[in-house]
């Protein structure tokens, strides 16, 4: 499953990130902020072509040797991004989309909380408990 | 000739292969129309039906013509495609018809070489096509036959070409007939073919889980199939089928990795040996293919060929940018093969073979694109550049090449092995200066090669992700460049990048890398000398709550171990930002509102969080104001309102400093000038007690000194008295009191000096003063009003006010005060607490005058010692009291009256010049300190010897008893002079006859109570002499009105001034007759009593006769001391009337 998941607001700041091992957490941190540059390009280049479809969903932003990063932007402009560990070939397009709509609806009913200020790091429980499970639990 | 050259190269270019088609019979006739045949045949499409649904293509057919042999025909086994001749044809010229032309020996021609194919029992199609031109003796016969269908269908593909050679719409019409059949059946060839190769290759495919199968085999099969259709130019299909075979591998390697595991892949996990990258420069790599042929490529291998040969169709496809991207996938997926299947690899191996496989990709992509496309299509190749670079680091670093010392032995084996995996260098780049295998060689050869290829590499990395607006990872990879820096003891070259990377984070709030970006930045800054940038850091590091512990008290140690340190020039200090160091929680003003007089004393407590990990001893806290340093509690120097503006924590020679506090905190600073108030206690001053006055000294910004008084000018009818207890107190600004001090006062005839406390500014002092307004001082004789008017009157011009119907007195007091030299001014209104008036009574001749005192105050008063004195003390009068008690007592709002019997000597009296004086002292004190001035009260009366007396009697009815209601009575006036001619009487209406004297009069009967309806005439003028006892009676009918004992009515006397006066010659006598009415200043309403009746009616009177102008005789009231009615106070009974009923009477 994902080895990060990050929400990021659409001013580019990290609302949650998370990753599974604490020794790479700064890379992944590095990672996911490096992979914006091309959610930028394929929001920008989707301002046209994707729009009117409602195709939320990325694809892959890049690979890496060792992990591939996807991306998805909500209407509001705020990212997703989930980093996968490339030896994990089980994991398929499609499969990632549905991980990321499950992250979608866990941050929609973050957003429905009348006591999150948007924009606020997300704190909520029930969030970091569905990102758990997206995750792989390193024993 | 093609046609005729053998043997048949080895495939190796698929481009210039083409579909083989055999040729048999008239050899030379071929040679001469094989020009225009290979000219002409690829000149039109065909449309290409294909199986399986595939969609139809236009293809423009070429072929290969050769002489047909029988080692041409496919041997048992042989799956090779290219080779495969897909047509046989057979030419002969014939000049017979093409019946008998078939029927000889072109048929058994023909048919020989049908025998020799059918004996080679191939299971494939054969086609013989016999043309024959029946026309001509230049007529070409050929004959295509396939093997099946060579009896039935033989004779329909003969194809008669009539005078091939010659320029006729003829020919050309059989050339094109001719042309088309052979591209149809071509066509057919090939699907038939292909698709019964496409069905056996499916077989062996399937057959993939079955032990002993070889993916090689297979490979090598399904490649011959891409190779047809390249050879077709059906490159998509061509690519297609390398895809196949690549998701094939892949899957197997990831069924592996899963535990799956095929024989055959064992193959392909061979210890990696060889590094030297993809080859891409030729279309078909022919080492490799054979080594996958003879089972002994590595994945590497493998992989390498695979991805040039799909590399070669996408550029055949025009679509270099799928290369790129294809390349880095590959790149990746590659490293995870052989992660996955656990492949032993050298160190820095792989490295190698990315580099180089990376550079590969980029020059075949640069070879065959110009400039512009590259530069438009960065972003698809920014990711090889980037990966390479990463590479090149990390082989710098596996070979010692970016440490400081250059690389040890080890890392020199190291880098040497690496050099041999990578083999020589391959032929087709031996010429290229700047070739991949060049480039690697020469970076791994020294230490300044290395930096100057990577410094390249990164650099136009950088610099290609920046064009593409990819900021984040060019600040990435220039955080690489930044640690090689670093590593080369460069930290000048390495804080550019470190600050960009820095403020891209900052900007977007990524806490992690900015942390970590922030250490590299501090290791950098200290290693520059930038001590101030260093501390900022260290500062920020500190604080950071991602660091450990350890981590944040190293850095916190690095700020404490500078400021300790001795500075080593004095004064000067490092300013480091406070929001790191601490946060400002809270700040409280004392006095809380904030405003504090100039001078004052302001205090600030201020709350701060430290965020330092341990204990910091701040030596001061200074707030910056205005930019002017000054203590937390300091004296405020001008007034007006100040703003806090920064605050500063100072630690050593290192200043924490806030810039701005938010949100903006002032406060106030006044300044007051000295001031000196005077007020009563009570709501108003009472002339002629003692009145405590309340002093209050503001100082404001003065300090009173010792020494300092206030000097009053003595007011001439006011006094200053001094309780010998009084004493003066000091408050602070805050209202507390702070000393107190007996009051000296020193009083001179004009000066009052009272000796002021000494005192600080912003300080009140208050002590009370009694004052004393004196009566008024004794009214002269000659200062008297000429009126008579007895209200007192001041010697200062007053204010008189009747505000609580008391007549008021304003005091003025100038006082000097020490601070100021103009003088204050303070008005201090008294109000006299009594009214007092006189009144004259009389008593037939006799007379008294009566004072009354009224007490106008809220206070009670005791009154003593009253006296009525004549001022000019004449002999002939003399003042008898008749008042029994010397000491009185009055209550507020009280009256009291005092009477004396006035008695003369000699007549007639002189008018009386009195003044009336009485002690009085508030009754609820004790003894006073001072003693005090009697009230006095002046006033003057004259005429008040009584020259008439009238008498009233009003008698029944003759034969009566008693008066009735309604019945006439008589009324009888009885007027008598008391006295002989005296002064007063000299006015105009004496009139003298034979030495005898008489005056004029008129009487006038009123009853203002309409008790007596008066019957005739109610009024007269008479002539009365002026002698003693001289009497005139007047006698008149009344009628009473009412029953009971009814008062008489008034009986009023006037003195009857004629009109000839001095104006009188001006009038005419028409007006006096006209002007009936006799102009009679009446003052029955007027106390009879009061003296100034008198003037003050002659006065009106007057002037109304001057303003009138007219002729009219006047009427002057005699004063009231003049006539005694004798009669007045008499009843007289009126019983009513026997019948009942009311009579009316109307009296006009």
């Amino acid at each position: 499953m994902a080895v990060c998941v990050a929400v990021i607001a659409k001013e580019n700041y990290p609302l949650y990130i998370r990753s599974t091992l604490t020794e790479n957490e700064l890379k992944f941190h590095y990672m996911v902020h490096t992979s914006l540059d091309v959610v930028d390009e394929k929001i920008s280049a989707m301002g046209k072509a994707l729009v009117d479809q409602r195709e939320l969903y990325l694809g892959l932003l890049y690979p890496t040797e060792d992990y591939k990063v996807y991306g998805y932007v909500t209407n509001s402009k705020v990212k997703f991004v989930m980093v996968v560990d490339s030896s994990n070939t089980a994991l398929r397009d499609n499969e990632i989309r549905s991980m990321f709509r499950k992250l979608h609806n866990s941050y929609t009913d973050v957003m429905c909380n009348p006591f999150y200020n948007p924009g606020d790091r997300i704190q909520s429980r029930a969030f970091d408990n569905m990102v758990t499970s997206m995750m792989i639990q390193v024993c | 000739m093609d046609a005729s050259q053998e043997p048949l190269p080895p495939v190796i270019y698929t481009m210039e292969n083409k579909p083989i088609v055999t040729c048999a019979g008239d050899q030379n006739l071929f040679t001469s129309v094989y020009p225009t045949l290979s000219q002409q045949l690829p000149r039109e499409p065909m449309e290409w039906r294909r199986s399986y649904g595939r969609a139809p293509k236009m293809i423009h057919l070429e072929s290969n013509f050769v002489q047909f042999k029988e080692e041409l025909l496919p041997k048992e086994g042989n799956k090779a495609l290219l080779t495969f001749p897909f047509l046989h044809i057979y030419w002969t010229e014939c000049c017979v018809s093409i019946r008998e032309g078939r029927k000889r020996g072109g048929m058994a021609q023909s048919c020989s070489c049908v025998s020799s194919l059918l004996r080679k029992k191939e299971g494939r199609r054969r086609k013989e096509m016999d043309a024959q031109d029946s026309s001509s003796c230049g007529t070409v016969a050929l004959c295509m036959e396939s093997l099946s269908q060579i009896v039935c269908s033989c004779l329909c593909r003969c194809v008669v070409l009539s005078d091939p050679l010659k320029d006729s719409s003829r020919t050309q019409e059989s050339w094109n007939a001719f042309l088309t059949k052979l591209r149809t059946l071509l066509l057919m060839s090939f699907t038939k073919n292909l698709g019964k190769f496409e069905d056996d290759m499916r077989t062996l495919r399937e057959k993939r889980t079955e032990p002993g199968w070889s993916f090689c085999e297979y490979f090598m099969v399904q490649e011959e199939l891409a190779f047809v259709f390249e050879m077709l130019q059906q490159f998509e299909d061509a690519l297609v089928q390398y895809d196949e075979l690549d998701a094939l591998f892949s899957q197997y390697v990831v069924n592996f990795g899963a535990g799956d595991g095929a024989n055959w892949l064992t193959f392909f996990c061979q210890p990696v040996k060889s590094w030297n990258g993809l080859i891409l420069r030729k279309p078909i790599d022919m080492e490799k293919r054979e080594s996958i042929q003879r089972r002994e490529a590595t994945l590497l291998d493998l992989r390498s060929y695979l991805f040039s040969r799909q590399c070669t169709l996408l550029l055949f496809l025009q679509r270099p940018w799928e290369v790129a991207q294809r390349a880095l996938e590959l790149l990746h997926n590659c490293v995870q093969e052989l992660k996955l299947l656990e492949v032993s690899v050298p160190p820095g191996a792989l490295d190698c073979w990315v580099f180089l496989s990376c550079l590969e990709v980029l020059q075949r992509i640069e070879g065959c694109c110009d400039r512009a496309q590259i530069d438009s299509n960065i972003a698809h190749t920014v990711g090889l550049w980037s990966y390479a670079t990463e590479k090149l680091k990390s082989l710098g670093y596996l070979c010692g090449l970016v440490s400081e010392k250059g690389p040890n032995s080890e890392d020199l084996n190291r880098t040497v092995d690496l050099l041999a995996g990578l083999g020589a260098e391959r032929p087709e780049t031996a010429n290229t200066a700047q070739s991949p295998y060049k480039k690697l060689k020469e970076a791994l050869s020294s230490v300044e090669a290395f930096e100057k290829h990577y410094l390249d590499l990164s650099h136009a990395t950088i610099e290609m992700y920046t064009s593409i607006g990819r900021i984040r990872s060019a600040k990435f990879v220039g955080k690489d460049l930044a640690e090689f820096y670093m590593r080369k003891k460069a930290p000048q070259k390495a804080e550019i990048y470190l600050q960009g990377a820095l403020k891209n984070y900052l900007a977007e709030g990524w806490a992690l890398p900015i942390t970590h970006t922030r250490k590299q930045l501090a290791e950098c800054q200290k290693h520059l000398g930038q001590i101030e940038n260093y501390l900022q850091t260290s500062s920020l590091l500190a604080s950071d709550c991602h660091l450990t512990e350890e981590e944040r008290k190293h850095f916190c140690q690095e700020i404490l171990d500078f400021a300790s340190q001795p500075s080593d020039s004095p004064g000067h200090k490092i300013v480091l930002p406070m929001h790191s160091f601490a946060q400002l929680r809270d700040l409280h003003f004392d006095p809380s509102n904030a405003v504090v007089h100039v001078g004052g004393v302001l205090s600030i407590e201020i709350t701060m969080y430290s965020q330092m990990p341990v204990p910091v001893h701040v030596e001061q806290i200074v707030v910056n104001v205005h930019f002017i340093f000054s203590d937390i509690a300091y004296p405020a120097k001008e007034p007006g309102t100040y703003t806090l503006r920064q605050l500063c924590a100072s630690v050593g020679s290192v200043w924490f400093v806030l810039p701005h506090i938010y949100p903006i905190v002032q406060y106030d600073v006044y300044s007051q000038e000295p001031q000196l108030h005077v007020e009563p206690l009570a709501d108003s001053l009472l002339a002629g007690i003692p009145q405590k006055v309340k002093f209050t000294v503001t100082t404001g910004h003065y300090t009173i000194k010792n020494g300092d008084s206030l000097q009053l000018s003595n007011a001439e009818a006011m006094l200053f008295l001094c309780p010998v207890e009084s004493r003066a107190v000091v408050y602070s600004n805050t209202r507390e009191q702070s000393s107190d001090a007996a009051l000296r006062i020193q009083s001179s005839d004009k000066v009052t000096s009272i000796s002021l406390p000494t005192a600080p500014a912003y300080h009140v002092i208050e002590f009370e003063l009694e004052v004393l307004s004196l009566p008024s001082a004794p009214a002269l004789g000659g200062e008297s009003d000429m009126l008579g008017t007895p209200e007192p009157h001041r010697k200062h011009k007053d204010k008189q006010k009747t505000g609580h119907c008391m007549v008021t007195t304003d005091h003025k007091v100038s006082i000097d005060c020490p601070w100021s030299i103009y003088s204050t001014v303070i008005a201090l209104t008294f109000s006299v607490p009594f009214r007092t008036t006189h009144a004259l009574l009389s008593s037939g001749t006799r007379k008294y005058v009566q004072v009354c005192v009224e007490n106008l105050s809220e206070l009670d008063f005791q009154l003593s010692d009253s006296y009525l004195v004549d001022t000019r003390n004449s002999t002939d009068l003399q003042l008898v009291p008749l008042n029994t008690q010397s000491q009185q007592h009055i209550h507020s709002q009280q009256s009291l009256f005092f009477v004396w019997e006035l008695t003369w000597t000699e007549e007639p009296p002189p008018p009386l010049h009195c003044r009336f004086s009485v002690g009085f002292s508030p009754a609820s004190e004790e003894q006073l300190s001072v003693s005090l001035k009697p009230y006095t009260y002046e006033f003057q009366v004259e005429n008040f010897f009584t020259l008439y007396n009238v008498k009233a009697e009003i008698s029944p009815p003759s034969g009566m008893e008693y008066c009735r209601t309604g019945s006439l009575c008589s009324l009888e006036v009885l007027i008598t002079r008391l006295s002989d001619l005296l002064e007063v009487d000299k006015d105009e209406a004496l009139t003298e006859s034979d030495e005898h004297f008489s005056t004029k009069l008129m009487y006038e009967v009123v009853d203002n109570s309409s008790n007596w309806a008066v019957c005739g005439k109610s009024c007269g003028v008479i002539s009365m002499p002026v002698a003693a006892q001289a009497t005139h009676r007047v006698h008149m009918e009344v009628m009473p009105l009412f029953a009971g004992y009814l008062p008489l009515p008034d009986v009023k006397l006037f003195k009857y001034l004629p009109h000839h006066s001095a104006h009188s010659s001006q009038l005419d006598a028409d007006s006096w007759i006209e002007n009936d009415s006799l102009s009679v200043d009446k003052h029955g309403d007027e106390p009879p009593d009061s003296s100034s009746l008198k003037s003050r009616g002659s006065m009106q009177s007057v002037c109304s006769g001057e303003h009138k102008g007219l002729p009219m005789p006047r009427l002057q009231a005699l004063p009231a001391g003049q006539v005694f009615n004798s009669s007045s106070g008499t009843q007289v009974l009126v019983i009513p009337s026997q019948d009942d009923h009311v009579l009316e009477v109307s009296v006009t």
